[in-house]
C-alpha cells in the first residue's frame, strides 16, 4: 500500500533520516520504534509531504506521492494524528471532528461517521459544543484520532498516540487503535517509543536508529529479540 | 443634549469606518502573524475605484442607487484583486523569512502603492460625488444624524453580521479559524493553507473598500494620502481591541471613534488624536493584549 524506497529528508542542511525503507501492507498494523530523535516524526512528515522529501521514491497505491502538497496527501486518504495532538483549541470539538472532513463532499458519509466516532468516543459526544482546548489530555488524545477518521482514511498514521497519558488512558487508546484497525480495515502506521505496548498490537515493526532502519520483522520476533529487550523493552 | 447625541453618532460612524479597516488587519494578522502595512493604502484604492466608476456613470446619466451600487462592487472587486496580488508578490515568497523582513516589504508596499496613485491620479484633492441623498424621513434629526451616517451605521452592521456568519459557520470560516490556530495542523487536515491565506486577504480588502466608499462619500474628498492615517487609526483600533481578535477589533474601533468624536466636540479637534493614542497607550499598559486579546493557553 504505501513504500518508502531509499528515502532522506531533513531540515536545513542536517540529514533527519537517511536511505529509509520500509513497506506496509493493506490492512496492517506496522509500528515504527525507536528512542527520542532517531527520527520517527520526520519518516512520518516526509510520508505527509510536509517535510520534503530530498531523494528516493514514495508511493502510496502505485503512485508516487514524494513531490505532492499536503492536502493532496490527505485527500489520497493518508491521515496523520502528529505528536502532541495539536487540537485546534478554540474550536468545538465538533468543529474540530468538521475538519478533519474538510476535504469530503458527501454531507451523509460526514454524518455517519461523526456518529462512529463518538460511538468509539462517548465522550467526545458529551463535550461536543466544548473548546477543544478545554479537554484533558486524553480526551484530546481521542479527539485526534476521531478528527483524522473523519476523513475516512486509508492509511492512519499515529505519532506517539500514548505520550503524557496515564497508562489506563494509554491501554484504552491501543484498544481503540486495534479496533478501528479490525473495523474499518484501515491500515494503520503506529510511531511509539512505548514500543512493548506498539509491539503487541502490531503485525510487524520497524526498529529505527540515528535516522537508519537497523531492524525489521514480525512483532512476535521483536519482542523476543534480545537486543530489543535490552533497549527498548527495560527487560 | 443634542450636541451629545451628535457627537455619539459621529463617534459610531468614525468607529464603523475604523472598523471596516481594522478587521483586515485583525484578521491578517491572526492568520500570518503579520501587520500588513499597505492595508491603508488597499482602503484608499478602494475609495478612488468608487470615485472613478462613480464619476464616470455620473456622466452617463446613471440613476443614484445604480451608481452606488456598481461603484461599491467595482471598488470591493478591485481593492480585493489588489489584496490578492499584494499577498502573493510581497508575502508569500517571505512566508518562512524572519518575522521583519516581511513587515519590511509591508512598509514597501505601502509607499509603492501611495505613490503609485500619486503618479496614476494626482496630488490634489479630487471632490468625491455625493452619493447618498439626504432621506425624507431623517429630515426631523438631520441636524444631529446626517443620512450618510446613518447609511454608514446601517452598512457596517450588516456587513459585521454577514462576516461573523461566514466565520462561524461557513467551511471556509472554520478553515480560517482552524489556521489561525494552528496552522501546521491545518495542513495535515487537508487544508490548502495558501488558499485560505489569500481568502483573507481578500475579504479584508473587500471590507476596507467599502469602508473607503463610505467614508469617501462622507467627507467629499480624497487624495492618494487618505489611507496612511486611516490605516494608522485602524490599526491603533486593533491593537487596542486585541490584534488578532475579531471582535475585538470592533469594539477597539468603535471607542477609537468615540473618544476622538468626544475629545473633538468637548476639548478641540486639535486634541483629537492626543487622546486617542493616548488612550492605546492606557490599555497597552493595563491590558498588554488588548481589550479582547487572548494570552494563548497551549496544552502539550
Amino acid at each position: 500500500m504505501l513504500k518508502l524506497e531509499k528515502v532522506q529528508s531533513g531540515y536545513g542542511n542536517k540529514l533527519a533520516i537517511k536511505n529509509v525503507s520500509l513497506e506496509i501492507v493493506a490492512g496492517e498494523i506496522i509500528t515504527l520504534i525507536g528512542a527520542n530523535g532517531a527520527g520517527k516524526t520526520t519518516t512520518l512528515m516526509t510520508i505527509c509531504g510536509v517535510v520534503p522529501c530530498r531523494s528516493g521514491l514514495i508511493t502510496f497505491q502505485d503512485r508516487e506521492i514524494q513531490e505532492m502538497a499536503p492536502d493532496a496527501i490527505v485527500g489520497l486518504g493518508i491521515c496523520q494524528v502528529p505528536e502532541g495532538r495539536h487540537i485546534f483549541p478554540q474550536l468545538t470539538v465538533k468543529e474540530n471532528l468538521d475538519m478533519g472532513a474538510f476535504l469530503r463532499k458527501d454531507k451523509e458519509g460526514i454524518k455517519k461517521d461523526m456518529e462512529y466516532v463518538f460511538s468509539l468516543f462517548p465522550i467526545l459526544a458529551e463535550r461536543r459544543n466544548q473548546d477543544g482546548g478545554n479537554l484533558s489530555g486524553g480526551e484530546q488524545q481521542m479527539l485526534a484520532m476521531s478528527r483524522a477518521l473523519m476523513a475516512k482514511p486509508k492509511l492512519l498514521l499515529l505519532d506517539e498516540p500514548s505520550m503524557g497519558l496515564a497508562p489506563l488512558v494509554i491501554k484504552q487508546i491501543f484498544e481503540i487503535i486495534k479496533q478501528i484497525n479490525e473495523e474499518n480495515n484501515t491500515t494503520i502506521f503506529l510511531v511509539e517509543q512505548n514500543a512493548n505496548q506498539a509491539l503487541h498490537i502490531a503485525d510487524r515493526g520497524y526498529v529505527m536508529e540515528n535516522g537508519e532502519i537497523t531492524l525489521a520483522g514480525n512483532a512476535q520476533e521483536l519482542l523476543d529479540n534480545q537486543d530489543i529487550q535490552k533497549a527498548y523493552l527495560g527487560i | 443634549m443634542d450636541y451629545f447625541i451628535e457627537l455619539l453618532f459621529s463617534g459610531l460612524t468614525r468607529g464603523s469606518i475604523y472598523a471596516l479597516i481594522a478587521l483586515g488587519y485583525t484578521m491578517v494578522y491572526g492568520i500570518i502573524g503579520l501587520i500588513n502595512f499597505a492595508h491603508g493604502e488597499i482602503y484608499m484604492i478602494g475609495a478612488f475605484t468608487a470615485f472613478i466608476v462613480a464619476t464616470v456613470l455620473s456622466i452617463y446619466g446613471f440613476p443614484l442607487v445604480a451608481i452606488v451600487i456598481i461603484a461599491g462592487v467595482a471598488a470591493v472587486v478591485w481593492s480585493s484583486s489588489y489584496g490578492y496580488t499584494i499577498e502573493k508578490i510581497a508575502y508569500k515568497p517571505l512566508r518562512y523569512a524572519p518575522r521583519l523582513s516581511p513587515l519590511i516589504s509591508a512598509i514597501g508596499m505601502s509607499i509603492f502603492l501611495q505613490n503609485y496613485i500619486l503618479l496614476a491620479q494626482t496630488s490634489d484633492f479630487l471632490p468625491f460625488p455625493r452619493l447618498i441623498p439626504d432621506f425624507p424621513f431623517m429630515e426631523p434629526i438631520a441636524h444631529i444624524v446626517g443620512s450618510t451616517d446613518l447609511v454608514i451605521l446601517v452598512t457596517t452592521f450588516v456587513v459585521m453580521v454577514v462576516l461573523t456568519f461566514i466565520i462561524k459557520f461557513t467551511l471556509i470560516g472554520k478553515a480560517m479559524r482552524a489556521t489561525s490556530q494552528d496552522r501546521a495542523m491545518a495542513t495535515l487536515v487537508g487544508i490548502n493553507v495558501n488558499r485560505v491565506i489569500s481568502a483573507t486577504f481578500i475579504i479584508g480588502s473587500g471590507l476596507a473598500a467599502i469602508g473607503g466608499l463610505l467614508i469617501a462619500s462622507h467627507i467629499g474628498q480624497i487624495n492618494f494620502y487618505i489611507g496612511f492615517l486611516a490605516g494608522i487609526k485602524a490599526f491603533t483600533a486593533a491593537v487596542l481591541g486585541g490584534i488578532g481578535s475579531i471582535p475585538g477589533a470592533v469594539l477597539g474601533s468603535l471607542i477609537l471613534g468615540l473618544t476622538e468624536s468626544f475629545a473633538t466636540g468637548y476639548v478641540s479637534s486639535d486634541y483629537e488624536d492626543v487622546f486617542a493614542f493616548s488612550l492605546l497607550v492606557l490599555i497597552l499598559i493595563f491590558k498588554p493584549s488588548g481589550l479582547l486579546g487572548k494570552a494563548k493557553n497551549e496544552k502539550v
